[in-house]
């Protein structure tokens, strides 16, 4: 793929066949990302139980970049205690936007590096991120 | 056009012998902004470093020679429109700044319940000033609409006009769909219920012969940096006899005649709506800016525009999996199309990486985008200096940016 680090083939398979993808027909807690500049636009569903993200979903639209980081991050997620997923989001979030510390203990999630050499795509990468932070913040209204 | 004269005006345009990504620039991204020839960028660096001056206030021979200048470009506009003594030509800081500066200065003549006609293909600052006036003065803004192709529907533009109509204001040439609206029509029918006609030039500026008396415009907007001329200035040419009755928006030095604590006596037009020291070399950049257009010929440029647009159109319909959004049978300049599953970002990035220069998003007309069902499109937008081969390496960068996605 030459110079183009951005699209590397994990990025393309998540894009083209995202992980967790859908919207579950039970959850307690659920949020909407949208970014009006580029249309991206997701939705994530979350079961949190004992303090545990014990299932994670998304649903929407997006460019790749988006669809495979909300792709690789509902994976990196699931079963993890909220503190460890507040503490994810923000190492991704402070890497991409700050560019401090890096992604390689994050193991997968790694493979977004690029993104961050390419500003105009680092909203890309973060929206549902931060649709993921929102949504643990969000119970579901009985 | 003949390849030595293009090869020739490739040359005036130094930044197209840049390479982006290990590629030679293809640029196609002119409806954002043109790029500057070096005549033009020579005039601008001229002022500053020869004849810097203010303007209108000084008996030494810089200051006069500098309004001198400054002037001379109201004259330039008016002959590369067409216009006569019916019309002046108010600097401001682009097409936005004129269209809000009309929505403020001829809104406040507007009355509660008041009506202002717009079309479902503006670029969002032929929206939100007009919904800025609606929420200050309860005016109605109602949307003409357009068909699945992107032609404006004459119709129903016509069946919205009330006696309550004050202003009609719809572009030109759609930045988002490369539709050229028939100004001629939509001034006829708004002339014949008296409404006075604001036409957003932005895009057209640079690509239609523009004769306003012909067409009989009441208002005309357009900004220099879409005409190869300088970010940050732009033009409202208008009919004096509208502006006599407009009260300026800015208040400053320039505008007025004698100021005195109890009364100020403004200016004459054009002045009066001029407050404050202007982008004086801007202003006679784009002087310059119309003196080059001028040497190659709009004439030229539109007939080889037009082949290069066919030829692209052409070209990209060929692809498979590619949609044109926006297929009016009367285009200029652009082409903005999706590719199936694959998102515009995706693609500008991609062929960015191939030193290709395309427009992705929104294109500041989000009711568009609505309209098509889309979130966005990739835009591929043309000039004169754009060749064939430009259109060729589009179309190899589309083949590449599907290869990776297959
Ligand atoms: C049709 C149209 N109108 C208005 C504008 C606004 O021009 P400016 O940003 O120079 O004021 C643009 C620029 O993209 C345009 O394409």
């Amino acid at each position: 793929m030459n110079q183009n680090e951005l699209y590397q083939q994990v990025i393309l398979s998540h894009n083209k066949s995202p992980k967790n993808f859908g919207k579950p027909e039970s959850f307690t807690h659920w949020a909407e990302g949208f970014n009006p500049l580029c249309g991206d636009h997701y939705f994530i569903y979350l079961t949190i139980e004992d303090n545990v993200i014990k299932n994670v979903f998304f649903e929407g639209e997006g460019c790749a970049i988006s669809k495979a980081s909300a792709s690789l991050m509902t994976e990196s997620l699931k079963n993890k205690t909220v503190e460890e997923a507040d503490s994810i989001i923000k190492k991704f979030h402070d890497y991409m936007t700050l560019s401090e510390g890096d992604l390689k203990e994050l193991g997968k999630i790694s493979v977004l590096s690029g993104v961050k050499d390419y500003p105009a795509r680092i909203k890309c990468a973060t929206i549902s991120w931060h649709t993921m932070k929102q949504a643990i913040e969000t119970p579901v209204s009985e | 056009m003949d390849s030595n004269i293009l090869a020739k005006i490739r040359e005036d345009f130094p930044i197209l012998e840049t390479e982006i990504n290990g590629y030679p620039l293809v640029y196609l991204d002119n409806a954002a902004t043109t790029l500057k020839p070096k005549y033009v960028i020579d005039r601008l660096s001229k002022h500053y470093l020869y004849e810097t001056s203010n303007i209108h206030r000084g008996v030494h021979f810089l200051s006069q020679q500098a309004t001198t200048y400054f002037e001379e470009v109201r004259d330039k506009v008016k002959n590369y429109l067409h216009g006569n003594s019916t019309w002046e030509t108010i600097f401001t800081k682009g097409t936005t700044g004129a269209i809000n500066f009309v929505a403020q200065s001829f809104g406040s003549l507007l009355e509660s319940g008041d009506e202002v006609i717009i079309s479902q293909m503006e670029h969002h600052s032929n929206i939100v000033p007009w919904q800025m006036l609606r929420d200050r003065k309860s005016i109605v803004l109602k949307v003409a609409q357009m068909d699945e192709r992107g032609v404006l529907d004459l119709e129903h533009l016509e069946s919205l006009i009330t006696e309550k109509t004050k202003l009609v204001s719809i572009t030109y040439l759609s930045n988002a769909l490369g539709t050229i609206n028939p100004v001629d029509k939509i001034v006829e029918i708004a002339h014949s219920k008296n409404i006075p006609v604001l036409i957003d030039a932005a895009q057209a500026i640079a690509h239609i012969t523009i004769d306003v008396k012909k067409l009989d415009i009441d208002f005309i907007a357009f900004s220099a940096h879409k005409m190869f001329g300088p970010t940050g200035v732009g033009v409202l040419y208008a009919k004096k006899q509208l502006l006599e009755k407009m009260p300026p928006i800015d208040g400053g030095g320039d505008m007025i005649a004698s100021v005195r604590f109890d009364k100020t006596i403004y200016n004459t037009i054009p002045y009066r709506f001029e407050a404050g020291t202007p982008d004086i070399a801007g202003v006679i950049a784009l002087g310059a800016a119309i003196d080059y257009i001028n040497s190659i010929g709009l004439k030229n440029i539109e007939e080889y525009e037009h082949e290069l647009l066919q030829y692209g159109t052409q070209k990209l319909s060929e692809i498979k999996n590619l949609r044109v959004v926006g297929t009016s049978p009367d285009k200029s300049s652009v082409i903005s199309f999706v590719l199936n599953g694959i998102h515009p970002h995706d693609v500008g990035s991609l062929l960015d990486s191939k030193g290709i220069a395309v427009r992705t998003g929104h294109h500041c007309a989000q009711p568009v985008m609505e309209f098509f069902k889309i979130p966005a499109t990739t835009r591929a937008s043309i000039s004169f200096y754009n060749t064939k081969t430009d259109i060729d390496r589009l179309v190899d960068g589309i083949l590449y940016v599907q290869s990776i996605f297959e």
